[in-house]
């Protein structure tokens, strides 16, 4: 990172930072520490999970701690939602790529960047507090009350959690006006709307989706910390008040959250697709709008989380009807990702093994979740592992494999090295086996009824929960070796070439045009885009 | 030849279907590696049934047709069979295809999708009700029409269960209710969130304090059946099971009279009590 006339400290680069690249390597980094954390805790959820009866959930006294499960499975459900996926997704690639996508020299506001950052280690912090003090928050990650208000939790515990939520939203809104301003005020001269890299485009749909749904998040949770706390009623029946009504502020926010997840990883698999295919993306405009329509229709279906509530038959037709619709945005990705390959010259390098593993793993998570789109069929399936076995699909094995697809496609340009193949290649393999093992018989359990979020479970469940489990640690064991192969890359992996991947016109977007890793500030000249 | 084969592996494929469908019984209940659905007792629960066979063939061909794509794409576009790359970027006509079938499939799934949730919803005239809520960690269940019998329902303990008892599913006193009756339930709860589920009844609804929510169902055979709390309620939300033992009506008429008797205590005459809830009533005086 040659050419510049101000040396800086450690301590002003990586704690004062306000480059872009800096600051998305450091969410990159927390990203990966806080998935171990909540992959550990997986693990320990599994472990228990694996055989009948209760084992390790236990008391100093021997009984059965019920509340320490719900503490480990609400400790999961926020930490790789909000400190795993998200950061590593937006915070991580986004802040890496956008600026050098558009031909940018940074973010639009830098020292907002740094401080959406900051907010983020305070708030994990206060979150993993919160499991050591006054019982730990055992609500599940939906924090419904009456369970998370008073009545059911009168330590300080939830009180913790939500002003971990405040900053964790705080930092996101903030991030999110960066990436809006960014992107449209910072692009290189000739990079329309329309000729913006597809990533660019999910960054830009999932930020409004940040800024329009977490003040939601974040009103919502105060209204149950003023009840908890100063004697408000806004949940509490006894006083006036409506505990449903927190379930729709919840879901406001929770159903586009989910699309939060997932757009950014859209965005990263068209990359990869397009680059090992070597033919640009196939129904560009189409790939582009359908990002915007399933972040608008994302806004107008939360409902379908809250089923069984008690709604009226209408409300609940209506919200199937308008579920039903996302499918078909969805399958024009799906779609247009294939036909991109179909004619196409294809490597299957790693992050192309990831991006397709996504592609098929995401169209089974697809349709379960048009399964569970219809309010009649849900009645059946809603809070058990059906559910779990679903959002997993999309999530742990959309998301996630998102996240690992852009990870080995672009490390080499973050860290000037290059993985070897082949630790990658059992790295994805090994990963593929497992989660599959961990999530396919939870869709058998679901349908045998077996309800979530529970520690012990009936005894005609056993079976597929061992297999479960046995995927579980078969994931495991391929994240120690990821661990090994970042280590690998980071000091021993081969230097990377500017175009290492040797990205064609047809696909080229600009990060290939500057060295790997860029310079501490790029594009002195401001590129121009035909 | 070529119709010697069709017949042939029609015949064959409808013999491995007889055999999968015979190979799993139904049963009313979680078994040992189930794959589908707990058996049905209940029209709701028949309705859902079939609606889900139905879907599972749409998804399962959504999904085979998305990996068969994968497949031909991964060998015949890859680097060694296709080295030059197509130029081509769009094609209007296929992404309008793309577009119309999924939303074809959607209405195709819509139409019965609406008719269970309308039929499975509300009954106009029960012949029966049953109130049920929720506790931190029990069910309460009342039968206004049978003398206002009333009891609440806690897990067997593991260590006190008896020989046909099932470990985390069977109650101290079971829910019994006669079949071929058009029975509505009123779910609530008066602490936390609850929800009342009974897979084989395709019955779930959340019991939510301050409100009261309804369904119905019609159970066809007499048996056991379970169900579990299905909304995370606190530290023994695994421990609060559902046990209802469906009976004849016959049955049911003794059962009623026996019930009085036994839980006299929590009776409550509805016809010479003025108060709707004196237990609910005594509960507030004393806060």
């Amino acid at each position: 990172m040659g050419d510049h006339d101000h040396k800086i400290s450690f301590f002003e680069r990586w704690f004062m930072s306000t480059n872009h690249k800096d600051i998305g390597t450091l969410y990159i980094i927390f990203s990966i520490c806080a998935g171990i954390i909540g992959g550990l805790f997986s693990m320990l959820m599994r472990l228990e999970l694996e055989q009948p009866e209760v084992q390790y959930f236990l008391t100093a006294a021997g009984d059965i701690d019920g509340q320490m499960w719900n503490v480990i499975i609400t400790a999961h459900g926020l930490i790789m939602v909000f400190f795993v996926v998200m950061p590593g997704l937006i915070g991580g690639f986004g802040n890496w790529f956008v600026p050098l996508m558009i031909g940018a020299p940074d973010m639009a506001f830098p020292r907002l960047n740094n401080i959406s950052f900051w907010l983020l280690v305070p708030a994990f912090f206060l979150l993993f507090a919160s499991a050591l003090i006054g019982g730990g928050a055992g609500t599940g990650w939906t924090v419904y009350p009456p369970l998370s208000s008073s009545l059911g939790h009168s330590g300080m515990s939830v009180d913790m959690a939500i002003f971990a939520l405040h900053l964790a939203g705080a930092s996101s809104i903030l991030g999110a006006a960066n990436f809006i301003t960014t992107i449209f005020n910072m692009r290189a001269p000739g990079m329309t709307l329309h000729k913006m890299p597809l990533f660019v485009w999910s960054m830009l749909v999932t930020s409004f989706l940040l800024v329009l749904s977490v003040p939601v998040l974040g009103g919502a949770i105060t209204m149950l910390l003023t009840d908890r706390n100063f004697g408000t009623s806004f949940f509490n029946p006894e006083g006036g008040g409506d505990p449903i009504l927190f379930q729709h502020l919840f879901w406001f926010f929770g159903h586009p959250e989910v699309y939060i997840m997932i757009l950014p990883a859209f965005g990263i698999i068209s990359h990869i697709v397009s680059t090992f295919s070597q033919r640009p993306i196939f129904g560009y405009l189409g790939m582009a709008y359908a990002m915007v329509a399933i972040g608008v229709v994302g806004f107008v279906v939360w409902a379908h989380h809250m089923y069984t509530v008690g709604m009226s038959v209408d409300t609940r037709a209506y919200f199937t009807a308008a579920t039903l619709i996302i499918a078909v945005p969805t399958g024009i990705k799906i779609f247009s990702w294939i036909a991109t390959m179909w004619g196409g010259s294809i490597t299957f390098k790693v992050p192309m093994l990831w991006a397709i593993g996504f592609i098929f793993l995401f169209t089974v998570g697809g349709v379960t979740g048009v399964v569970l789109a219809n309010a009649g069929m849900d009645v059946q399936l809603h809070d058990t592992y059906y559910v779990v076995a679903h959002f997993h699909y999309v999530l742990s094995l959309g998301a996630v494999f998102a996240l690992f697809a852009g990870f080995y496609y672009w490390i080499g340009k973050m860290s000037g090295r290059m993985y070897p193949e082949w630790m990658g290649q059992i790295h994805f393999w090994l990963t593929f086996v497992g989660v599959n093992l961990i999530f396919f018989p939870q869709h058998f359990l679901g349908l045998q009824g077996m309800p979530r979020r529970i520690v012990d479970y009936p005894d005609a469940y056993a079976g597929y929960n061992m297999i479960s489990s046995y995927g579980a640690y078969l994931t495991g064991i391929a994240t120690l070796w990821f661990i090994v192969v970042v280590f690998y890359t980071l000091f021993f992996g081969k230097k990377a070439s500017d175009n290492y991947w040797d990205v064609q016109p047809q696909c080229y977007t600009l990060e290939w045009s500057v060295s790997s890793p860029p310079p501490f500030h790029q594009f002195d000249i401001q590129p121009k885009v035909k | 030849m070529d119709n010697m084969n069709i017949k042939f592996w029609s015949v064959l494929s409808a013999v491995a279907v007889t055999i999968m469908l015979a190979s799993f019984p139904a049963f009313a209940e979680a078994v040992d590696w189930g794959l589908g659905l707990q058996s049905s007792v209940t029209s709701s629960g028949d309705r859902i049934g079939n609606f889900h066979d139905m879907l599972m063939v749409i998804i399962t061909s959504i999904v085979i047709f998305v990996a068969v794509l994968l497949v031909i794409v991964m060998v015949r576009f890859n680097k060694k069979s296709n080295p030059k790359p197509s130029k081509v970027t769009h094609n209007v006509l296929l992404e309008i295809v793309w577009t119309i079938v999924p939303v074809v499939i959607l209405i195709i799934i819509s139409v019965p999708s609406f008719k269970i949730l309308y039929k499975n919803d509300r009954i106009v005239e029960p012949e029966m009700t049953i109130k049920i809520t929720g506790y931190q960690w029990y069910w309460g269940y009342e039968y206004p029409d049978n003398g206002g019998i009333s009891f609440n329902s806690y897990m067997v303990p593991t260590e006190e269960l008896k020989a046909d008892q099932k470990r985390l599913l069977s109650t101290d006193n079971v829910l019994v209710l006669p079949v071929d009756t058009d029975i509505s339930i009123l779910v609530t709860a008066s602490d936390v969130i609850h929800s009342w589920a009974v897979p084989s009844f395709g019955i779930k609804l959340d019991a939510v304090p301050g409100q009261v929510n309804e369904t119905w169902f019609r159970i066809d055979k007499v048996g056991v059946y379970y169900g579990q709390c299905s909304e995370i309620c606190g530290k023994n939300h695994a421990f609060m099971p559902i046990e209802i033992h469906a009976v004849s009506k016959e049955e049911f008429k003794q059962w009623v009279v026996k019930a009085k008797e036994e839980f006299a205590f929590n009776v409550f005459d509805i016809e010479k009590s003025n108060s709707v809830m004196p237990i609910k009533l005594t509960a507030l005086t004393n806060n």
